[in-house]
């Protein structure tokens, strides 16, 4: 669930506020915005990626609030991590295809990991009848 | 409504703001149509398609690939499936997709070539929603939909909902409208789907719409406990009991059913553990740049994902990748209602699907081209006949909104179980029997009462309510769509009726609200059965 906006890095642009999908947030008068219906969260990150400032952390747990201090996350070096990972601010690597070079592979690897998993699956009955 | 309120109108009038909705409002203002798209969230973060990552199902024009493309997925369909209807998404999501290339940053394919078919879930709403604005739509964020307008000759002349961001109530007329609102996922936690509660299908069922194929809604996705995320690491897992006993699970692919059974008679009986270390070696390195979300959960727990073994659950997806919706009627997605059309997960994917899960290829390019037909369709509805601005319109939400009985608060935490039970808990949808369907009807019936009769929402309440009572609407048109359908058919496991019966290859209609009703497709079973 989303844990923390960070005052100091927020512009109150209220870009998450609208983006937020299941309006948990509410805008702030003249500052950050306001963690309104935490209860409507659905952990889905994506308040993360759409602020530019990377002045939102959300946590793991889809269950319940976690405690964790500012400080805590960051150090953790996780802060912004995501938007970084879309690329949605930067140019992609040179000589790659863009920032979902890689995309094409994913159902290769799903199938490979189903037949990974198919293979074990009949070996272990094999042994379970021998 | 007593508060102070908006009027708003368009040609076409799209309601939902996923895939679905984004195609439709596309193509109806190529149409030339003069669109209003209204969505509970923001176009680009709502819906499981913005969390998800869809591949639509691709197969290239050569001699006889797309002929035997769909023979052999319509043989998987348990006979409920139409060949065109299979014929078509895979034509129209070749064409249309390369036209995002303008908004969405398509990579390689490995090859030399683009990769079309699969896309990102954030870029991909992204990139529609850019399309959409373009194209001339106007998109209404934050402005949920919570009952239908209609006519005095049945037909849908709009809707009329609630601004959470203005505070302010909306009433839209148009010459048509699309429901385009997507699954429902009974409020699991399944990754994206929190505002996936059905809203469509209870507001035009209210309007007199009928559903088909609510009985194919038992599926699930893997995921750590304490997160649903995308499926992709957890194809190769192995998985343990709590005392670090190796359990012997069915492969995930090629037998969805006994799989899902496996794990959940495990979780019955305790905690299951995954261990991903036998996952590709190619996975490993790369996921990140696959999904950039799905380690995310995990590295803020500070685990290694292929390293350290977990607790996982099984998110219940219901019809979001089950395939019941709204029954679509004419090659132009029109709903029962003249005036209504039905695009994606709100609509039933039988046509694409039948009794299997199209998750993985055939719902999203349904999703695209329904949203496509479904758009041009209205655009051309809206040209013929105009908006009917002079006509009556009158709206016709009522569970929430008007209640039957005397006003008074109902506790809604006490409703979520009774549905959840009904129509994810593991044991009653994955073994479903006649006594276990009785006992959930009877249930749910309850629950309906209680909400119908009484709870009258006020300004940004409605919309939870509408939630709830349309999540309570679909857990009993499933259940009642369960309990008629007496047989195993697909995704449909009824443990005290294991085979499947050659005579009930139809597709099962349900719909009502006060009193549900059940009524197969082919009329010969109808009146067989009755
Ligand atoms: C994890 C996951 C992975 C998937 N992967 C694949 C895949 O690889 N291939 C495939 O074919 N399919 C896949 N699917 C299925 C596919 O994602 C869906 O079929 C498709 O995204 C449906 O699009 P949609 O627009 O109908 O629904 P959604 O994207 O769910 O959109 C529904 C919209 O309706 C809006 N809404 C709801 N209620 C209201 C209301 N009352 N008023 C206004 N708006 C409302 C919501 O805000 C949302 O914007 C996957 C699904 C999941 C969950
Ligand atoms: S998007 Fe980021 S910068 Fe903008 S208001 Fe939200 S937290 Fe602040
Ligand atoms: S994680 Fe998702 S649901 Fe939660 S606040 Fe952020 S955008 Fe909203």
């Amino acid at each position: 669930m989303i844990a923390h906006i960070f005052e100091d890095r927020c512009t109150a642009c209220q870009a998450c506020v609208s983006a937020c999908p299941t309006h948990v947030l509410d805008a702030g008068p003249d500052g950050a915005p306001r963690i309104a219906r935490l209860d409507q969260c659905q952990t889905c990150f994506l308040c993360e990626l759409h602020c530019e400032a990377d002045a939102i952390y959300v946590g793991p747990d889809q269950r319940q609030p976690e405690a964790i201090s500012p400080e805590a996350i960051l150090a953790s070096g996780h802060l912004g991590r995501l938007r970084h990972d879309h690329g949605w601010d930067r140019e992609p690597e040179p000589g790659s295809t863009g920032h979902l070079h890689d995309f094409w592979q994913l159902g290769p690897l799903l199938r490979e990991g189903a037949e990974i998993a198919a293979r074990r699956y009949s070996e272990r009955q094999a042994s379970d009848r021998a | 409504m007593t508060e102070e309120g908006i009027d708003l109108q368009a040609d076409v009038l799209i309601i939902g703001g996923g895939m679905a909705a984004c195609w439709a409002a596309i193509a109806a203002a190529q149409a030339g149509a003069d669109v209003l798209l209204v969505d509970k969230g923001f176009v680009g973060t709502s819906g499981v398609t913005a969390t998800g990552g869809p591949n639509h199902w691709w197969v290239a024009p050569e001699p006889g690939k797309r002929e035997a493309a769909v023979e052999e997925r319509h043989a998987r369909s348990f006979g409920l499936a139409e060949r065109h209807w299979m014929a078509r998404i895979i034509e129209e999501s070749w064409i249309a997709l390369p036209t995002l290339a303008r908004y969405y940053p398509f990579g390689g394919d490995g090859r030399g070539g683009t990769f079309y078919p699969g896309v990102r879930g954030p870029e991909y709403m992204r990139a529609l929603r850019r399309y959409a604005t373009d194209a001339g739509v106007r998109i209404l964020d934050h402005h949920p939909a919570l009952e239908l307008l209609v006519h005095d000759d049945g037909s849908v002349a709009g809707a009329a909902g609630h601004g959470r961001l203005t505070g302010q109530s909306w009433r839209a007329r148009a010459g048509a409208v699309i429901m385009a609102t997507g699954g429902c996922a009974f409020r699991s936690g399944l990754i994206g789907s929190h505002g996936n509660t059905g809203d469509g299908l209870l507001m035009a069922a209210e309007a007199g719409a009928a559903l088909s194929g609510m009985e194919f809604s038992v599926s699930y996705s893997l995921s750590p406990a304490w997160n649903s995320t995308r499926t992709l690491p957890y194809f190769a897992a192995r998985f343990f009991d709590q005392d670090g006993r190796e359990l012997d699970i069915p492969p995930p692919i090629g037998g969805e059913g006994a799989h899902l059974r496996a794990l959940a008679s495990a979780m019955l009986a305790g905690p299951v553990i995954a261990d991903l270390s036998d996952a590709p070696d190619g996975l490993k390195p790369i996921l990140r740049r696959i999904q950039p979300a799905s380690p995310t959960p995990f590295e803020r727990r500070g685990l290694d994902i292929f390293r350290d073994r977990f607790e996982i659950k099984l998110f219940g997806e219901g019809t979001v990748r089950g395939t019941g919706g709204l029954q679509v009627v004419d090659a132009h997605c029109q709903t029962s209602l003249s005036g209504l059309y039905a695009a994606g997960d709100s609509a039933t994917r039988e046509l694409v699907a039948g009794a299997t899960s199209g998750g993985g290829a055939q719902n999203a390019a349904w999703a695209l081209t329904s949203g496509r037909i479904a758009g041009a369709a209205a655009a051309a509805r809206a040209k013929r006949d105009g908006r009917r601005l002079g006509a009556a319109a009158r709206a016709v939400g009522q569970a929430g909104l008007r209640p039957a009985a005397s006003p008074r608060p109902v506790d809604l935490k006490a409703v979520l179980p009774v549905v959840q039970h009904a129509t994810i808990g593991y044991d009653d949808a994955l073994w479903r029997s006649a006594p276990k369907l009785a006992r959930a009807r009877d249930a749910l019936d309850g629950a309906w009462r209680l909400l119908a009769d009484h709870d009258q929402g006020v300004g940004l309440d409605r919309g939870g309510l509408r939630e709830h009572a349309a999540m309570i609407a679909a857990a009993r048109w499933v259940t009642a769509a369960a309990h008629r359908r007496d047989e195993s058919r697909g995704m449909h496991m009824r443990a005290d009726r294991p085979a499947t019966d050659a005579a009930l290859a139809s597709r099962l209609l349900t719909g009502g609200t006060d009193k549900v009703w059940t009524r197969f497709e082919t009329p010969a079973l109808q009146e067989a059965a009755a």
